[in-house]
């Protein structure tokens, strides 16, 4: 499963549903959901042991969009563009996102 | 792409599971969901509700939204049987977080832990979230 | 691979409209197949061709157009939810249909993946 988390932890606890559901899986944060993968952030730390494992993916333009530098992302964090989202489903779907 | 799309393989059933995580009537994400289930029911495939998070609180009993004017949806949780719709898991901590218990519950459920709700999600073909 | 599409909001209002659609052009440039996007609760926003953005702003019922035209993709429009906003042939874009849930479930069984994109 890939699953998807488009809103940031502090608006909407869907990140920490997530988490709390994805197992052995992969997530990629889009949207709003990349604020998550900031280093100095509260949130990095949840993200630390399935990043680890390089299950956890950022998208790239939404990154870009919002100012974060790749540099000040998490460990282990990988940065994909559409194109690899499109990828990652292809690969380890099927898809849910945590709306 | 024309109107008909062509089922390959007359008969192919995937599991379907609808997750479920707002409360009613505050939103309509949880009356449209369920208009999606009943179509999905109609095609014969392996369907499967997931309730958690404030989904929980779609199942509760002694709902009446006419008091808001709206549409009182709950009594079809109980018409799903009738669409062989019967797998409605419903997650045990999203209960307890709400102080919510299985028999206030408007229809009989199966109550799983977060764990099983995850591994329940990992064998789904497609999973619909709204 | 074939990728079903599900877009549940409307568009401009949040980001999925934006995100479901940069999906569909890298699917497509990928040469993957896109056969249907289906546009449910305010989704079906998307397809009011009586929209007016910004000069300086993308278009995005337009968007889905020409990507319809170019790519053959269908986009559907959920009756039941297009009837509740007021969203009616008469106002439709070019290259959107309105028709059942059914589709969706059928895009569901018959597509590899079913991608979806919301609040």
């Amino acid at each position: 499963m890939l699953h998807t988390v488009n809103k940031s932890p502090w608006q909407t606890p869907n990140l920490d549903a997530c988490l709390a559901h994805l197992g052995n899986e992969r997530l990629l944060l889009i949207e709003d959901g990349v604020y998550a993968a900031v280093a100095r952030s509260d949130a990095a730390g949840k993200l630390e042991a399935p990043a680890r494992d390089g299950r956890v993916y950022a998208l790239g333009p939404d990154l870009e969009a919002r100012g974060i530098d790749t540099a000040q992302l998490a460990e282990g964090i990988e940065v994909v563009d559409y194109s690899g989202f499109v990828q990652l489903v292809a690969e380890h779907g099927p898809h849910q996102a945590w709306l | 792409m024309s109107e008909a799309m062509d089922l390959e393989q007359e008969g192919d059933i995937k599991r379907f599971m609808f997750v479920n995580r707002k409360a009613p009537h505050g939103s309509i994400y949880a009356l449209e969901a369920l208009e999606v289930v009943l179509i999905a029911a109609a095609f014969d495939q392996d369907v499967s509700l997931a309730f958690l998070d404030d989904g929980v609180f779609q199942l509760r009993q002694d709902q009446n939204a006419k008091a808001i004017d709206m549409k009182n949806f709950a009594p079809t949780f109980r018409a799903l049987e009738d669409y062989d719709v019967e797998k409605l898991y419903v997650e045990r901590e999203s209960l307890a977080e709400r102080g919510l218990t299985e028999d206030e519950l408007i229809v009989p459920v199966e109550v799983v832990d977060r764990a099983r709700m995850g591994a329940l999600m990992a064998e789904q073909d497609v999973v619909l979230s709204f | 691979m074939q990728f079903g599409i599900l877009v549940n909001e409307g568009p401009y209002q949040h980001q999925a409209s934006d995100s479901a659609y940069q999906f569909a052009v890298a699917a497509l440039e990928q040469g993957h197949e896109v056969p249907r996007v289906f546009f449910y609760m305010d989704g079906v926003h998307n397809a009011n061709r009586l929209q007016e953005p910004q000069q300086d702003d993308r278009n995005i019922v337009r968007r889905w157009s020409e990507l319809a035209e170019r790519h053959q993709v269908d986009l559907v429009v959920c009756v039941a939810a297009a009837l509740r906003r007021g969203l009616k042939d008469e106002i439709l874009a070019p290259g959107f249909r309105i028709s059942g849930l059914g589709q969706l479930v059928e895009v569901g069984i018959q597509a590899d993946r079913l991608v979806t994109f919301g609040d």
